[in-house]
């Protein structure tokens, strides 16, 4: 019988095995269906991981390998090339592997950190040809840094998100000509950083609200159809096409949390972060199961990854360790004013230790505005911010004191003091 | 006159960076976005990250489909370098190569493009 195991041995599941272990628990098992441990860092060759967690600025695996070496100096076991299946309400894990065949293990907590995936073309439904060469930015990336294959040559990306900048530099690098990054939305949901250091610096036009309308080709991708969009109903703007002669379209039309295992489980998902519902500790709505990391919601930084991991991880030792905590008194974490979910969406006031830290995106850029916390109707805590992006995720710190003893749901509400600077994301087209 | 973004902090202010008035700053919401201009015209760097070819002894080669074991190895510059040599940086970088096992930190390329930053691995690759 494990104390702990956890699913998945990216940054999320290696920061939590080695907590969980500091924390107690002393059977401790990393189960990762690839064979290697570090997730998808592995293929983030670029560096900018890790600025708040180690304030140093670190490539992908550079953040990985300083978690992997702390793994392989506890006594946690790691399987590698073993893929979960199933897990079963009494916290049976169902694996298998060409090494070992199939195990059933049984635990007494289990830690969810799967990660996402890419949404591929199949959900965006373009019209024309299905011909080779569409690939995810996320594949492509794989492609190039681990494998050492180029996509394509003649390449146009469609999506603004981080993936999609990144690949645009890293091919251009390795002697592609990336022609256009097309994104239906008026403003990138990519950082500016990397809209300055990865189109910018090699003149890469950006299309902001345009979309891929057509795709044509035999069997090779020869030329993709841009065309302008209208910024309310997203409708394509007959007249405005603009056509690229190009072999490879990459899509990078976000991230989508790899919850099968959690849905089969039974597992409580909440609809806006297609990731579990969870309380104040991480947990699920099947006590003794935890989740965090991109499974749990899609993050932009591996720092705030890392630190959910951690108090997952404290969770479940806590829970191991001591039983239980009480779900006396559940109070929900409701949002307004352009909050579009929370992490957590639940609270037991009485389970908190010093305070509760209050994960959320909001649905269009803001000026300098107030994040209201509220309990029914009375403000319990304002927090001021100078300027707030969709691309990045926002956070709120509520002390215990403010919630003890109350009954009332929690409200996170955004609310914008002045007008966001017109211009914000127009960026050289 | 420059126009650029300033990429200290999100909100991303759109500067303008006047070379004939002592690189003067406008467009700057707090201070770190004027630093930030004035270096960034006058002399952009940037760290590049890219990979090299591995050498394997044995048969080894072949990626693993399962997203396992690698054909590259990832490297970075220690230090960034000057933005005008990005490019010739790249050329060197085609042209490299590592034996294993390779080591975070190893020394790739020693002064690449005759700046004072190294080609380093990135990554830990036994075998
Ligand atoms: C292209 C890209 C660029 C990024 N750039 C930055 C950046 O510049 N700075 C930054 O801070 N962050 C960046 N991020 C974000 C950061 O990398 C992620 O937030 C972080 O890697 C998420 O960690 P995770 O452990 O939750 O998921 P992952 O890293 O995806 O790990 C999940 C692991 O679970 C395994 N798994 C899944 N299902 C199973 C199963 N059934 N059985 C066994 N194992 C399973 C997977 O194989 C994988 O190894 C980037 C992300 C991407 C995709
Ligand atoms: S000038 Fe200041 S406020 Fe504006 S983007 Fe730069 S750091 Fe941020």
């Amino acid at each position: 019988m494990y104390d702990l195991i956890v699913v998945g041995g990216g940054p999320a599941g290696l920061a939590a095995a080695v907590k969980a272990r500091e924390c107690g628990l002393k059977k401790v098992l990393i189960v990762e269906r690839s064979l290697q441990l570090g997730g998808i860092l592995n293929q983030c060759i670029h560096n900018g991981f890790g600025l708040t967690y180690f304030k140093e600025e670190l490539t992908g695996p550079e953040y990985a390998a300083r978690f992997i070496k702390q793994v392989e100096g506890t006594d946690i076991e790691v399987r590698t090339d073993t893929m979960v299946l199933d897990i079963t309400p009494d916290k049976t894990v169902h694996m298998v592997s060409p090494t070992l065949g199939y195990r059933a293990e049984q635990t007494k907590s289990i830690i969810l950190a799967m990660g996402c995936r890419e949404r591929a073309r199949g959900a965006l439904s373009i019209p024309g040809t299905r011909p080779a060469g569409v690939y995810t930015a996320g594949a492509a990336q794989k492609y190039v840094n681990i494998d050492g294959y180029m996509p394509g040559r003649r390449i146009v990306i469609l999506g603004s998100g981080d993936i999609g900048l990144i690949m645009a530099r890293r091919l251009t690098l390795e002697g592609a000509k990336v022609l256009a990054c097309v994104e239906l939305n008026p403003y990138s949901s990519g950082l500016n950083r990397n809209i300055v250091q990865c189109l910018n610096d090699f003149n890469i036009p950006l299309y902001l609200s345009h979309t891929v309308t057509n795709i044509q080709g035999e069997s090779r991708v020869e030329k993709v159809v841009v065309s302008q969009v209208d910024d309310r109903t997203k409708a394509p703007i007959p007249g405005t096409e603009i056509e690229f002669e190009c072999d490879t379209l990459l899509l990078s039309v976000g991230l989508i949390p790899e919850n099968e295992l959690t849905r089969d489980a039974g597992i409580a998902l909440d609809p806006r972060t297609k990731g579990a519902f969870v309380y104040e500790n991480m947990e699920t709505s099947m006590p003794g199961v935890f989740a965090c990391g991109n499974v749990l919601h899609v993050h932009d930084l591996v720092d705030f990854v890392t630190q959910e991991a951690q108090r997952a991880a404290e969770a479940a030792a806590e829970y191991v360790l001591k039983g239980q905590p009480s779900r006396e008194n559940i109070i929900d974490v409701r949002t307004a004013g352009g909050v579009t979910y929370t992490v957590p969406q639940q609270i037991c006031p009485e389970n908190l230790k010093d305070e509760v830290r209050v994960f959320f995106r909001i649905n269009r850029v803001f000026g300098k505005s107030e994040i209201v916390a509220k309990l029914g109707d009375k403000e319990i805590k304002v927090f001021k911010k100078p300027f707030m992006i969709p691309g990045e995720m926002q956070n709120v710190s509520i002390p215990a004191e403010l919630l003890a003893g109350t009954h009332e749901d929690l409200t996170i509400e955004a609310r914008e003091v002045t007008e966001p600077a017109a211009d914000n994301g127009e960026v050289a087209k | 006159m420059k126009e650029l973004i300033c990429i200290v902090c999100p909100r991303g202010c759109h500067l303008t960076v006047d070379e004939n008035n002592g690189y003067a700053v406008t467009g700057n919401f707090c201070k770190r976005g004027e630093v930030y201009g004035k270096a960034e015209v006058t002399a952009p760097v940037r760290v590049v990250t890219s990979t090299v070819a591995i050498h394997r002894a044995s048969a080894k080669t072949a990626p693993d489909a399962a997203g396992g074991i690698e054909a590259r190895c990832p490297v970075k510059t220690s230090d960034a370098i000057p933005k005008h040599l990005v490019l010739d940086a790249m050329q060197q970088i085609y042209a490299a190569s590592v034996d294993l096992p390779v080591h975070i930190g190893d020394v790739v390329i020693h002064g690449i493009c005759g700046t004072g930053a190294d080609l380093v691995a990135t990554k830990d690759i036994l075998a």
